[in-house]
């Protein structure tokens, strides 16, 4: 499976920039990554806006909102805070974590350095573990070949299981491509088969206990395998959201989702 | 849900957990760093020899313990020197130009029979509040916005956490209080809500405590317009302005000095704690995009500064008119007032009537400067000549300004109590009254204490 089996992509379909424009979205694009990887570029090449890039890790440090067109369809993009693992409790991490976990994203772009694939990775698997709608946008090509690093997207695709297409954010190359396979990947017409760990018998069998258990205390929860996972682990921040009822909340809260994130907030995001 | 439900699924994950391996949690982290080496390591090669490493070589020297800090003030002081020096001409053009207009704007108005209070209240008030902050504020920012973008956008910033890491270590801080602190220099309330990227909580509220004593864009006019008037002519006028960027150099040294030994004092007393540990990464050094920098700095950053100053200008304009033409007694409001405060300015080196520019320009620090001016001036004539040489003379001669004046001037604008906006952008942050009472309160005690001990041993 690669980002070109795309039967229903039309191959003149344009990308149209709408700003803040985010009424009537037909699909969410989440926009993950490492800090310093280019993800605000690309959310400003996407939609036009001039979300403030800078080069150093940690500038966006809220979530910016922004929409755009592709053949036909209109995606709100939402440009997450830089992390390098959805792990750890930090506030950036948690916003990531928790959009990912009840926003509903119809897919996620997560965007790569191509010139630290094997750092970045980290940040994709742990992606991968909370959903499958994933592209892989790998960024930085020109960067990456300036210092003589060749990257086979290929490879990465049949190895993570998801679309992964090589970009260079700040001129544009790349970009249709990556949102062919946006497109294929939101609508379900590309089905993906993401890379996840598989454990030990016991793990899986502990994993498939969970899972019923958490799904009967939050219905609709979106990934429950991942909060088994994160139960197993001691995650005591997971544990309290399971205790306190903040998670039904989440859950309960994620067909609003849509509406919260008005076009306000994502002003706020810029500076 | 009942917490009871939650807690028997705690449980039976407790339960699973025992029957794991020990390292369990070791083992899913291994696993995945293992898995990303192996995907990676197939999908990318270095082809030929690894080039030379260009970004390194810089790095050795930009972040070696013996160059980097000098680097990094050599830098700081070339970007305000080309400020200092650029900026001047363009402030007296359009300084002359506005007041020509406003003139010509109030004989306008006098020939069409308006009232004179009409005429004093519109133009000699709203609109020349407007024209100063327009004429003291622009060409600076226009000069120093780029340069600093263009810093940021080159990757420099990182390198100057990593230089001022251990200092902060020190300090009982997190080192990217230094990346925040860099942030402050543009505007403090968006060097507030960077403190975002500090994940302690209780190092976050020191980087919000002390943000503010780095002097933000609002204020570097102040500093730059003091430093060349009062110290570049204590040195020859071929280097004045070079001595004016180094006094501006020393004054942000300063502030960076008592971000640190505040940080220390919160750090050992009501914010106790250890300086976590944290990796900062060392972006590649990028080539700047010059449209992107003129975008940012010109857009973002000036125009965003110049119309809250504008928005604040035009009422303080109108305020001050007021104040300097409704007279109770023989003298104005502003006089009395001006008259009240003078025992306590004259403590601290100043004057009753900079302290009362600084009331009136709570609302934002820019307007400190164009204020004063028009309170000085509020009463008297306004000359055709706005020349630095003309504002010296009005400070020097007529309200007996001295250097002590002008250095103690500079020092409570760099310590004094934020303005509304950062002391608004301190609550959201914090969702505290009392983090938000000590943030605005500690800067203006600190602010009247070392003004009061220089002018006390001058």
């Amino acid at each position: 499976m690669s980002a070109h089996d795309c039967g229903s992509c039309s191959i003149n379909a344009e990308l149209a920039r709408m700003g803040v424009s985010l009424d009537k979205v037909d699909r969410v694009v989440a926009l993950a990554g490492n800090p310093n990887t280019g993800k605000s570029t690309l959310f400003n090449a996407l939609t036009g806006l001039k979300q403030h890039t800078g080069n150093w890790p940690g500038k966006t440090v809220t979530r910016a909102e922004g929409a755009f067109a592709f053949d036909n369809v209109r995606y709100k993009l939402v440009d997450l805070p830089g992390t390098y693992s959805l792990l750890s409790a930090s506030h950036d991490e948690e916003i990531a974590r928790d959009f990912l976990l009840f926003g509903h994203p119809d897919a996620t772009i997560v965007v790569v350095d191509a010139t630290a694939i094997e750092r970045n990775l980290n940040l994709v698997l742990q992606v991968l573990e909370i959903t499958s709608r994933v592209v892989v946008a790998v960024n930085l090509m020109d960067e990456a070949k300036r210092k003589n690093i060749e990257v086979d997207v290929r490879s990465l695709s049949r190895d993570l299981g998801v679309p992964a297409v090589g970009i260079t954010a700040r001129t544009g190359d790349g970009i249709h491509g990556l949102l062919e396979a946006v497109a294929g990947v939101s609508s379900g017409a590309v089905h993906t088969a993401p890379l996840r760990i598989k454990g030990t018998p016991e793990f899986q069998r502990a994993i498939s206990e969970l899972v019923p258990l958490i799904e009967s205390l939050a219905p609709g929860v979106p990934n429950a395998r991942w909060i088994a996972i994160r139960l197993l682990d001691g995650d005591a921040e997971v544990e309290q959201a399971l205790t306190s009822g903040r998670l039904v909340d989440l859950v309960a809260s994620q067909q609003e989702t849509a509406q919260r994130f008005s076009a306000k907030i994502s002003l706020q995001g810029t500076q | 849900m009942s917490s009871a439900n939650a807690s028997a699924v705690l449980q039976r994950a407790a339960a699973l957990r025992a029957t794991l391996s020990g390292q369990f949690r070791d083992e899913t982290v291994k696993s995945i760093y293992a898995e990303a080496e192996r995907i990676a390591g197939r999908a990318s090669h270095h082809i030929g020899t690894a080039r030379y490493d260009f970004d390194q070589r810089i790095d050795r020297i930009v972040t070696s313990p013996i160059f980097g800090l000098p680097i990094m003030a050599l830098l700081l002081a070339v970007v305000f020197w080309l400020t200092v020096a650029g900026a001047n001409v363009p402030s007296a053009m359009l300084a002359s130009g506005f007041f020509w207009f406003e003139d010509q704007a109030a004989a306008v108005f006098t020939n069409l029979g308006a009232p004179w209070w009409v005429t004093g209240f519109i133009w000699h008030g709203v609109f020349r509040g407007l024209a100063w902050v327009v004429s003291v504020m622009l060409p600076p920012m226009m000069i120093f916005f780029p340069l600093f973008t263009m810093l940021e956008d080159l990757g420099y910033l990182p390198r100057v956490a990593f230089n001022l890491d251990f200092l902060f270590r020190r300090a009982g801080a997190h080192g990217k209080q230094a990346l925040t602190m860099a942030m402050g220099f543009g505007c403090n309330a968006a060097g507030i809500i960077s403190t975002r990227v500090i994940d302690s909580p209780r190092e976050r509220l020191v980087a919000i405590l002390t943000n503010n004593f780095v002097p933000c864009n609002g204020r570097f006019p102040t500093l730059i317009l003091l430093a060349t008037i009062f110290v570049g002519p204590l040195v020859p006028s071929a280097v004045a302005s070079f001595a004016a960027a180094g006094t501006v150099v020393g004054v942000v040294l300063i502030g960076v000095v008592v971000t640190l030994a505040v940080s220390w004092v919160l750090s050992r007393t009501v914010l106790k704690g250890q300086a976590s540990a944290f990796t900062l990464e060392l972006p590649p050094y990028r080539r700047p995009g010059i449209l992107r920098i003129l975008y940012t700095s010109i857009i973002d950053r000036t125009l965003f500064v110049l119309w809250r100053a504008v928005l604040t200008a035009a009422p303080a304009g109108a305020v001050i008119w007021l104040l300097a033409n409704i007279t109770v007694g023989d003298l104005s409001l502003a006089r009395h007032i001006a008259d009240a405060l003078d025992p306590l300015g004259h403590a601290i080196g100043l004057d009753g009537v900079i302290l009362l520019a600084y009331i009136i320009a709570i609302p934002a620090n820019e307007i400190v400067v164009p204020t004063l001016l028009m309170v000085y001036l509020g009463t008297g004539m306004m000359t055709d000549d706005v020349s630095l040489d003309e504002i010296k003379r009005l400070l020097v001669t007529e309200h007996g300004w001295t250097l002590l004046t002008a250095v103690n001037l500079m020092l409570f604008s760099l310590l004094h109590n934020p303005c509304a906006t950062t002391i608004i952008t301190m609550y959201k942050e914090t969702l505290s009254l009392k983090w938000t009472v000590v943030g605005t309160l500690l800067p203006l005690g600190l602010a009247f204490l070392v003004t009061f001990i220089v002018a006390s041993i001058w």
